[in-house]
């Protein structure tokens, strides 16, 4: 039995169902995390600096002290998550010993490995990993990712590139789903995508995990218009810590999530929430320097 | 026209939709249908949405976020007083902790409708989640796939609440009257036993 038929990894996806229609926060310190539970959210995830800072201090941003994962964990009743950097299987195997819900292998931290993301099969505790496209998503669930999420452009505010992900991946379901049956070796090659899991959207139409919105949302409107898009959920990074009143922000957001299609309830949860987190527009960052380019 | 004479009336089975996974019990509602047997799943948002339901369903997810968001929509105390007064409903995993009376650890209670003290996140984080295969006697005559996320259990009961299934000495599957809580998630499987008991509850013939 290959390792996507296993037991342990249906459990890995059944969490990511149950995190549906939720809001998934940043959080750096047990106070946020209180903040965040208090406001409604599904589960936060637990890090050093949010993105908007890693992306000012520059460096290279590795996996959080345990000490301060281990302070959320006591703090909250809810998931917490935690990331490690791209391919670093070590900062894993300690997120793994710190029993934490999810791990987030990211290209927010610098990425360890130059062509490697790490093998998700060997690990009990599930993996969420950033996509930008379809191949890209069937190559993390192929390596044993449970749930996937837009990579967007964290840390700017900026949703344009979460929706270009969201849009890329639904117009590339679209197609596959589209295709003769004996297209789908050429499409697996072209996508640089295992067959089986080519074979899968082909007949379902549907990624075969949860699939969130993340990177540059930063209002009420912007997570319900990922939701409008067909995400199942939304990570919200510096988005709320970042912006003048992050209570009610987040919130908000949370509210706009369960409501995302109903203008009125949007129109009524968009009122007085402050200064936004100060945006970044994506194209005044160098290619080099955009988070979404790493990873494999 | 001769009406037809073996029509069971039409039954709505709402399945609140604040956050978690909601749309998986909507499936399995919707796979019950017959047409001599009408079965349809509605989806719960706002307080209009529990005026023409037969039974509701509080799904599994995250029970902090679902009672946050039924205060924030008002729908907290209207749900409460549809479901004392006798409306069928089946909470499964956080809808169980919805229902609770107590929750171990002095959270306080939040619809507190059910006779019964339950342990949030009782077998710990996820690596702890596991599935099992298990005979409910009353619910099913073979054996049903049950999966545990981050599972709640029930730690003590009231005289008015039957314990239906044990797993390790843990009470796991509960109904007082109306009312049914399960700490696993019948809506993860394709095994649609547990909704045929749900209906059987709301048609009055279990």
């Amino acid at each position: 039995m290959t390792y996507l038929g296993t037991e342990q990894y249906t459990l890995n996806k059944n969490l990511a169902q149950m995190l549906k229609g939720g809001v998934i926060m940043d959080v750096t310190t047990p106070e946020e995390a209180l903040i965040a539970q208090e406001a409604g959210a599904c589960a936060v995830m637990a890090l050093e600096r949010v993105p908007a800072d890693i992306r000012k201090d520059g460096g290279v941003a590795r996996a959080s002290d345990p000490s301060m994962i281990k302070r959320i964990q006591a703090a909250v009743s809810i998931p917490v998550m935690a990331k490690v950097r791209i391919g670093h299987f070590v900062e894993a195997q300690i997120l793994e010993a710190l029993e934490v819900d999810y791990i987030d292998e990211s290209e927010v931290l610098t990425p360890a490995d130059p062509s490697l993301h790490i093998d998700k099969t060997a690990f009990k505790v599930p993996f969420v990993c950033g996509a930008k496209n379809l191949g890209e998503a069937l190559r993390r669930i192929g390596e044993g990712a449970s749930m996937i999420r837009t990579k967007g452009e964290p840390g700017t505010g900026d949703v344009i590139e979460a929706v270009r992900h969201m849009r890329m991946m639904n117009s590339e379901i679209r197609r596959i789903q589209g295709l003769a049956k004996e297209e789908l070796m050429h499409a697996a090659k072209e996508l640089q995508a295992p067959i089986h899991l080519v074979t899968y959207i082909h007949e379902h139409g549907a990624l075969p995990v949860v699939n969130f919105a993340a990177g540059g949302v930063a209002t009420p409107a912007d997570a319900a218009m990922m939701m409008q898009l067909g995400c199942d959920g939304v990570f919200v990074g510096s988005g709320i810590f970042k912006s003048g009143d992050p209570k009610k922000r987040a919130a908000a957001i949370v509210k706009a999530v369960t409501h995302y299609n109903d203008p009125i309830v949007l129109a009524e949860v968009s009122e007085d929430l402050g200064e936004p987190m100060v945006g970044i527009n994506v194209y005044s960052i160098d290619a080099q320097n955009r988070m979404a380019e790493r990873g494999y | 026209m001769q009406q037809r004479q073996n029509l069971i009336p039409p039954v709505t089975i709402g399945v609140l939709a604040m956050q978690g996974a909601f749309k998986e019990h909507v499936h399995l509602i919707e796979a019950l249908h017959t047409e001599y047997a009408p079965v349809k799943a509605q989806l719960v948002k706002k307080v209009q949405d529990l005026e023409t339901l037969d039974g509701i369903i509080l799904p599994g997810g995250e029970s902090t976020t679902m009672a946050k968001l039924l205060h924030s929509f008002n729908l907290m105390e209207p749900l409460k007083e549809k479901i004392a007064a006798g409306l069928p409903t089946w909470g499964t995993c956080a809808g169980m902790i919805l229902l609770a009376q107590t929750i171990e650890g002095g959270e306080s209670p939040h619809l507190g409708l059910m006779d019964m003290s339950v342990k949030r996140n009782a077998y710990g984080r996820q690596v702890a989640s596991f599935k099992t295969m298990a005979h409910i006697s009353q619910v099913s005559q073979s054996p049903i796939p049950l999966v545990f996320i981050r599972a709640p259990y029930a730690e003590s009961w009231g005289p008015q609440v039957a314990c239906l299934k044990r797993i390790d000495d843990k009470a796991v599957a509960l109904r007082q009257g109306h009312m049914l809580a399960t700490a696993f998630h019948p809506e993860l499987t394709t095994a649609t036993a547990f909704h045929q008991y749900f209906l059987e509850m709301i048609r009055g013939v279990r």
